[in-house]
């Protein structure tokens, strides 16, 4: 500190209570959830897997040991430290099958929410804004969506592409999103008869003003849950695409289509199928869980 | 909540009762509903299951648990000197069923009833021939249209069948499935009703069991029949329990919910062999899972390229992996359990050096190339995605870039008729155990765009089917197919992947079960101890 | 109040027609040849095959097919399965209550079980209560179904033997199919045990198949009547001595419930996705499992027929929730 003659600057010591920024604020209110903490934890951990698998991996996924079929994970008895998660039928090892396979669902999470996310908001609020004829139109698509059960669209979508990663998640992108453009849309008629809105629209704002600063912060409480749900959905639609043949295909390490692929050692080798599983499971939870951090510390109302 | 609760264990205290009041019943959890009641009209092991091999009889029959031809409904047969007639002499106070609603009949089994089923299938004009869509696959598979000249019925006990020329394994399909005996006089009552589809939906035949109730996907009921010409079946009710998917019949055949349960996973078996309740049963299955090169396309129009790529694969490892031990490496095309398998045949040995050298030798580097992965579970071919797998690993190791391709079934087998491959993964299985019913399909010349995914025509080995078929000695004809196995095994147009063993886990107070090496189910003979 | 339900219902038909469309037009994108299928490895010949395709109608020009397909439907009529030759709509008849009862026990399931968990947990947020439902609801929601179906039926099942592997009713039943509905059928039969049997059968399934539905509606309970809740005229009303039961069942569920219906509206598309896979593992014939076959077998006439039904009663669903909407909300009914 410069000891200035200006009197008028405090230095921050001199003040009471520190004026947070909204970052700091955020972040003092996700802290002290610790669910989501561990969930972010989880994840950030993953990420960094993720990332270095190459390194961190102990054998290449798509390598077989054809010596060493359906060993059992290291800590029981006939396991081998080699292969500290065990290894599937034709000797792949489980643990840098899981690794790498965490790139890829991850990589498919983001695509898929980011995807559906952005286009349903959009639709969402501009039919919930604008009602009318345009409303009209974006209702009437999504409810021939909403009228055909997902997982059916998913698979036809999947089977006019043709069965491949990518397909695969642009058809679970399209089919999540009348979620998104539902719930924006429900909750901007909500906002709209709200008193705030009514007045920022006399005060003159624009429709752009009105839709994306005035209206969408106010809705994005249900939508972060429903996203980090999505997350869970992108994941696990994407595993039943696997189930049927119709997700990565092989070698690829998906976390879906081992779990599909193990199925049916499912009364013999335990691990091949219960890992995948837990580790989506576990995956799942933690977006989950941070999303719950999320929503209770971006929702302006449950912070006053 | 708790009120719940005491419903809930009442339940369960009703149940286990109920579960041991009837011990006569027994059930099959099949893998699949059938697709129909009339077996004529279609191809698949599971209606033959619940139609062909329960509800109906044939003029003659394989002989359960052997691909034997014995007499059915025909008592006896002649064959003419110039094998162009054949005359079957019926079976004598053969009893049709009779429905609790609807058909009940009023006279025996005669010729009638044999003339009828043939000549729906074969006479365009027939009244019945275009009901319930009119494909009828197997007869026209068998090329039995041009076969059959004329049926004739010589007498009430007395068929006659005219060929339009020799052709050795006749009788034995008239013992498949396609060729089972419907009631004329229900096909009659029917028609004049005005409800011809119903024949095939609630048929009645003379078999050792009859159709009671069927539910889509979940359970059809048939009743011993207690007039069947051998004698009443030893169990009153038989149940066929839907349950399409392996691990659960593997949990209700250990629950005791079911006796029987087809296609267990491969994964699965060493666990069955060491369960007390269950009696694993086993028998080398009738088929060959194959991978086929596409002859007419670069490089594998080059026997050495296809003798290569065969040396670079360890097949052992396929039956280690996929088949779980369950299988059989295969060096012939056709299955070993088959006359006339060549046994002499030499397989190319696991030796990647040699296939690299001989690749070089061909002049091909760097080979691209694709391995086709059937997208459905075959019993030639537990899990085709993972065979295609071990040999793209196995094909890297000499230098072979492979790439995986899958397509939807029907598209799959119609892309890989039109040789639209560069390798593809397929199979067969046998439907009367004849050998000409493996390699005239999968090899000759005439199967090049239908059958024959090699797109492989050898002049020498199809003249050798063509001489075989003409003739009736068993022995001879045996000679000139195991001369094609070798020509076929020098020209390599596939890799012989696999024999699979086909398992049938039975619950231990099942009796009298026989496996059948051509894939059907038969119940007549089982019977269950307390 | 009429004039609301009444433009409600004029939308659901250009919905309607959007669904035969896209059921036509989404079918006939997918590379597939039925025929192929049903041939299987046998195969078939080229004139074999033409002629196969005349018989079926597949040879005619689209807009034919389209055409025919529509007046079709307004004949009741949705043609017949390539491969049974039975007509859609009996086989749909056949199987449909099957899923019905399922999805129902699952509905049950999932709302008698989430809408009091979530509830409770938002009264007594920050309580174990509330992180235990949190967790469990959590832990649901991100449960791979088949998974799950199998852990269940493996542990229940297999080990400890409390529920039957699969099927509806005990095979030593021997009912007579009137309704179709399992535990109705038996009840009518009279016979001793077939109505518990019926139920115990449907004691896992519901539960699998009722998973995430019961996370998804206790989540979103939960988070609604939190911020019911901490609205002012609760407040208020509590601040005015009123019994806090009262408040929370008179003031904050009503006004929660508004997206809490929503939620269980979308649940039923999600129950019917949902059922294909668990029918699927617990054998169970209802449509889900019978749609995928048909997806797999190209069989047109029964992909087309089966969606646009199932399509037909979501959109009904989707209708009554809009209607719930408008009446447990009057401010939307009077916007518009």
């Amino acid at each position: 500190m410069s000891d200035s003659t200006n009197t008028e600057t405090l230095s921050p010591e001199q003040v009471g209570p520190q004026p947070q920024t909204p970052l700091q604020e955020f972040w003092s209110y996700f802290s002290a959830n610790t669910g989501a903490v561990i969930g972010l934890v989880f994840i950030v951990t993953m990420i960094i897997v993720a990332l270095s698998a190459n390194w961190l991996a102990p054998h290449s996924p798509i390598e077989q040991y054809r010596d060493a079929l359906l060993m059992p994970p290291a800590w029981v008895e006939g396991g081998s430290w080699t292969y500290v998660l065990g290894t599937d039928d034709v000797g792949r090892d489980i643990l840098s099958r899981l690794m790498h396979g965490a790139r890829l669902s991850l990589f498919i999470g983001c695509l898929v929410v980011t995807l559906s996310l952005g286009m349903g908001i959009l639709l969402g609020l501009v039919a919930g804004y604008f009602q009318g004829a345009v409303d009209t139109a974006i209702m009437r698509a999504v409810d021939i969506m909403l009228a055909m059960p997902s997982l059916l669209l998913a698979i036809a979508i999947v089977a006019i592409l043709g069965p491949s990663l990518i397909n695969a998640s642009m058809a679970i992108a399209i089919v999540s999103l009348p979620h998104y453009v539902r719930l924006t849309r429900a909750s901007t008629i909500a906002e709209l008869s709200k008193d705030y809105v009514v007045s920022s629209r006399v005060a003159g704002a624009s429709h752009l003003r009105l839709m994306f600063i005035t209206i969408l912060p106010n809705c994005l409480a249900p939508l972060i849950v429903q996203a980090t749900l999505g997350f869970s959905n992108a994941i696990l639609d994407m595993a039943a695409l696997g189930f049927l043949g119709l997700g990565a295909q092989p070698p690829t390490p998906e976390w879906g289509s081992m779990l599909a692929d193990a199925l049916q050692f499912v009364q013999r080798a335990w691990w091949v199928v219960t890992f995948p599983g837990l580790v989506i499971l576990l995956t799942v939870l933690a977006f989950n869980l941070m999303g719950d951090g999320l929503r209770d510390a971006l929702d302006p109302k449950l912070k006053q | 909540m708790k009120k719940g609760l005491t419903k809930l264990s009442l339940a369960l205290a009703a149940s286990a009762f109920a579960m041991s009041a009837q011990a006569q019943t027994f059930v099959f959890c099949s893998e699949g509903s059938p697709e129909g009641f009339n077996p004529s009209l279609y191809t698949a092991g599971t209606t033959f299951d619940a139609s062909s091999k329960t509800i109906f009889n044939r003029l003659v029959e394989f002989e359960v648990g052997t691909t034997n031809v014995e007499p059915g409904l025909a008592e006896s047969w002649e064959v003419s000197e110039d094998g162009l007639e054949y005359t079957f002499h019926l079976r004598k106070g053969v009893k049709f069923h009779s429905q609790k609603k609807g058909f009940k009949p009023t006279r025996d089994f005669n010729a009638d009833d044999v003339v009828f089923s043939f000549l729906r299938q074969d006479d365009p004009e027939h009244p019945y021939h275009k009901i319930s869509g009119g494909s009828y696959e197997y007869y026209n598979g068998m090329g039995m249209p041009e076969l059959v000249k004329e049926v004739v019925k010589v007498d009430d006990y007395t068929v006659k069948f005219v060929l339009s020329k020799p052709e050795a394994p006749f009788i034995a399909n008239l013992a498949m499935d396609f060729a089972s005996i419907f009631s004329a006089e229900q096909a009659d009552a029917l028609l004049a009703a005005g409800t011809p589809e119903k024949l095939d939906l609630d048929p009645v035949g003379t078999g050792p069991f009859q159709k009671v109730q069927y539910q889509k996907d979940s359970i059809i009921r048939y009743l011993g029949n207690q007039d069947y010409w051998k004698g009443a079946p030893q169990i009153d009710r038989l149940v066929f329990s839907i349950t399409p998917d392996a691990s659960v019949r593997y949990a209700k055949l250990k629950a005791g919910e079911c006796h029987v349960m087809p296609y267990p996973n491969p994964a699965d078996v060493a666990q069955m062999a060491e369960d007390s309740e269950i009696n694993l049963m086993s028998q080398e299955g009738l088929n060959v899972g194959y991978l086929a090169f596409n002859t007419q396309k670069k490089p594998f129009d080059d026997v050495r390229v296809r003798q290569a790529l065969n040396l670079a694969l360890n097949k052992q490892a396929i039956i280690d992996a996929v088949f779980q031990g369950a299988g059989k490496v295969a060096k012939n095309p056709l299955p070993p359990t088959i006359w006339s398998y060549n046994d002499a045949t030499v397989d190319y040995p696991y030796d990647p050096e040699k296939a690299k050298a001989m690749l070089a030798e061909a002049g091909v580097t760097d080979l691209k190339t694709n391995i086709w992965a059937m997208p459905v579970q075959r019993p030639y071919n537990p899990n085709a995605r993972r065979m295609a797998e071990i040999i793209q690993a196995d094909w890297a190791k000499v230098g072979v870039d492979a790439e995986i391709v899958s397509y939807e079934w029907g598209e799959y087998l119609k892309r890989s008729k039109e040789g639209q491959h560069d390798t593809v993964l397929l199979g067969w299985t046998g439907d009367n155990g004849d050998p000409d019913n493996f390699l005239s399909v999968l090899l000759s010349c005439d199967a090049v765009g239908g059958g024959n995914r090699a797109m492989w025509c050898n002049e020498t080995f199809s003249d050798l089917l063509e001489k075989a078929k003409q003739i009736s000695d068993q022995g001879e004809r045996a000679k000139l197919y195991e001369e094609a196995q070798l020509v076929f095994k020098e020209q390599a147009p596939w890799v012989t992947v696999a024999h699979s063993v086909v398992y049938k886990p039975v619950r231990k107070e099942v009796q009298g079960f026989k496996i059948d090496p051509l894939g059907g189910h038969h119940f007549y003979e089982v019977s269950l101890k307390d | 109040m009429f004039q609301f339900i009444f433009k409600k219902l004029m939308l659901v038909v250009p919905t309607f027609i959007g669904i035969t469309l896209l059921t036509f037009t989404l079918i006939r994108l997918i590379p597939g040849d039925p025929i192929e299928v049903m041939a299987g490895e046998r195969g078939v010949s080229p004139e074999r095959h033409a002629q196969l395709r005349a018989e079926l109608g597949l040879d005619q020009p689209l807009l034919i097919q389209y055409k025919d397909y529509v007046v079709n439907i307004f004949h009741g009529d949705l043609g017949k399965s390539l491969i049974t030759k039975t007509p859609v709509m009996e086989e749909f008849a056949s199987l449909f209550p099957a899923t019905v009862e399922l999805a129902t026990c699952a509905a049950l399931f999932a709302v008698l079980v989430g809408l009091p968990a979530g509830i409770i947990a938002a009264v007594k947020r920050g309580s174990i209560f509330d992180h235990s439902v949190m967790t469990f609801s959590l832990t649901g929601y991100s449960m791979p179904i088949f998974w799950w179906a199998l852990l269940l039926m493996l542990v229940f099942s297999v080990n400890l033997g409390w529920t039957p592997v699969s099927g509806r009713l005990d095979v030593t039943y021997w009912i007579d199919e009137v309704t179709g509905f399992m535990l109705i059928d038996t009840l009518l039969s009279g016979e001793e045990g077939a109505f518990a049997s019926a139920l115990h059968h449907l004691v896992l399934p519901s539960i699998v198949l009722g998973t995430i539905p019961m996370a998804v509606i206790a989540r979103m309970t939960r988070s609604s009547m939190l911020e019911v809740l901490s609205e002012d005229y609760i407040r208020t009303a509590r601040s005015k001595g009123m019994a806090p039961l009262r408040v929370i069942v008179v003031h904050a569920l009503r006004n929660a419930l508004i997206p809490v219906i929503t939620v269980i509206g979308l649940q039923v598309g999600i129950l019917l996705s949902g059922a294909i896979l668990t029918e699927t593992i617990f054998a169970w014939p209802g449509i889900g499992k019978w749609l995928i076959e048909s997806i797999a077998r190209r069989d047109y006439p029964v992909v087309q027929g089966g969606i646009m039904m199932v399509a037909t009663i979501i959109i009904v669903v989707n209708l009554i929730v809009d209607i719930l909407y408008g009446v447990v909300n009057p401010r939307i009914r009077h916007n518009k």
